[in-house]
């Protein structure tokens, strides 16, 4: 299976199934979309006929003949034998017996405060509660989660905590305790604790900034781009909108943390569908990792993002991939998380179609201690797993996770971007459609944009270069 | 080759031998929460 398409000036094919990328010259681009269904005679004719047109002609280095169309095909011939282009399917068995095997938990997402000091409009939290009433996590609910953890890890060194919210500042002395208790705990059982800290940022001041630079793996921030697009859907509980006092927290812990380990993290709704001018914002204020996220809502919101929006969201797409080209070139190159590939040391193919790890791997904690599949699922009762006094007890339900994965998908079966999305998000699919192996089909339109405009990055990378 | 350009890339192919460790970072542990975006994260297998 291929994936191609024009980007940018680039022409791009995907082999989808060995993630092998190809960027081909016009001639080679036509031949690859006839190459597996007809013969040497016919594409020849095919081309000779395209290509005989004097503005056909124009678009290629040389002037067509038999000999340069034998030449395009004796390349594809050459990658197809090397075993990067047209490969097939291969890990459908690999992935069941991935999934089969016994698995460790090596993520928790702890819901320090169900509460929250601001009022977002999108919030799936439901300011904080989500659909359940103001709490915050003890100190020694939070304990147990971790014993609940390294007891769960198996083998795995490496353990990842969230404090995540609501807003896990308006529990810090909690937040703190339990780094404290973390980090004892690491060394009695050789584990090595990888934290992270989702604040909206209001309550930060230069104590826990220095607390974050010396213990936080990473730092989220959520900022929404423009000032009055922020200020709009992220307002404090009393009406007044936040940016103002957000920012300068921001910038003074991005430059603390010498502008990594951390993201500006921002969402996007219909009422700012020029979202890349938010990122923009973003990296002109300085902001070197940045991550801005399509809201996921029904439709009946007024701020959804329905199908009729996705053409002007994938031009946005574009416009942002052009200016980070632009920039990159200026000198003022950034991140933007959608945009992240890692070809040459990315995930193996197992991590990659064998799904997010919600329900398994990754547990959601409230602050009472209940256990969640992930912090989507916080407060769908049917999906409440067991908690940390007791442990899991709906093997059932962490069994149905276990077999989510990319071939559990009818929709993933003839789509390109399988391989970077690992058959999307268990919550969209179950709010959208109410089982897990399903798929959020604007997502996916969004997803398989954004893995073209990454690929595109790369190919102008390449270009940089050379 | 002439009229294609392979960009530096690990065939996933390849990646079965040695892949499924299970050290890499939780992909909604990073910056997404709301998409599931694992094409992105980092291979920590140095075996």
């Amino acid at each position: 299976m291929i994936h191609q398409y024009k980007n940018n000036g680039y022409n791009i094919v995907l082999d989808v199934n060995s993630g092998m990328i190809h960027i081909v010259d016009e001639l080679v681009y036509d031949i690859i979309s006839l190459y597996e269904s007809h013969d040497v005679d016919t594409i020849i004719e095919k081309m000779m006929d395209k290509y005989s047109i004097p503005e056909n002609a124009g678009l290629l280095e040389d002037p067509i003949s038999k000999e340069l169309i034998l030449e395009g095909i004796d390349e594809i011939r050459q990658l197809k034998e090397d075993g990067s282009l047209f490969t097939e399917d291969i890990y459908q068995n690999y992935i069941s017996e991935f999934k089969n095997r016994e698995t460790v938990v090596k993520a928790l997402c702890l819901h320090i405060a169900h509460d929250c000091n601001l009022a977002c409009k999108y919030c799936f939290a439901e300011e904080g509660e989500y659909h359940g009433r103001r709490a915050i996590m003890s100190y020694e609910v939070g304990k147990k989660a971790l014993d609940f953890l390294i007891v769960n890890s198996g083998k795995r060194r490496n353990l990842e905590v969230d404090f995540f919210g609501g807003e896990p500042l308006m529990n810090f002395q909690v937040v703190r305790d339990l780094v404290k208790y973390g980090r004892e705990q690491e060394k009695i059982h050789d584990k090595h604790f990888r934290f992270t800290l989702t604040t909206n940022g209001l309550l930060l001041n230069d104590d826990i900034i220095a607390f974050a630079n010396e213990e936080m793996d990473n730092v989220v921030l959520s900022i929404d781009g423009r000032k009055e697009i922020h200020d709009h859907m992220r307002p404090s509980r009393n009406g007044k909108g936040s940016y103002d006092i957000i920012l300068p927290k921001f910038i003074k812990l991005a430059e603390s943390r010498n502008q990594s380990r951390y993201y500006v993290r921002g969402t996007f709704t219909r009422n700012n569908l020029d979202f890349s001018e938010d990122v923009i914002h973003l990296a002109e204020l300085g902001f070197k990792q940045i991550s801005m996220e399509p809201v996921v809502s029904l439709p009946e919101e007024p701020y959804a993002i329905t199908e009729e929006d996705i053409p002007v969201i994938c031009e946005e797409y574009d416009k942002l991939a052009e200016y980070m080209i632009q920039s990159k070139k200026e000198g003022r190159s950034f991140n933007f998380f959608h945009f992240m590939l890692d070809l040459s040391g990315g995930p193996c193919v197992a991590k990659r179609l064998s799904g997010c790890g919600t329900g398994t791997e990754y547990l959601a904690v409230t602050p009472w201690g209940d256990i969640y599949p992930c912090h989507q699922f916080v407060g769908e009762e049917e999906y409440l797993l067991g908690n940390v006094d007791d442990g899991i007890k709906r093997d059932d339900l962490v069994e149905g996770f276990k077999h989510c994965n990319v071939y559990s998908k009818d929709n993933c079966k003839d789509c390109f971007a399988r391989y970077y999305c690992s058959g999307g998000c268990a919550a969209n699919s179950y709010k959208f459609h109410n089982n897990i192996n399903d798929t959020y089909d604007i997502g996916c339109e969004l997803q398989r944009k954004r893995v073209e405009c990454s690929i595109m990055l790369k190919a102008a990378e390449l270009d940089g270069e050379e | 080759m002439k009229h294609i350009k392979t960009l530096n890339t690990r065939n996933l192919k390849e990646s079965m031998k040695k892949g499924g460790c299970g050290e890499c970072q939780t992909s909604c542990q990073s910056a997404c929460k709301t998409s599931c975006t694992v094409g992105n994260q980092s291979c920590e297998n140095n075996n």
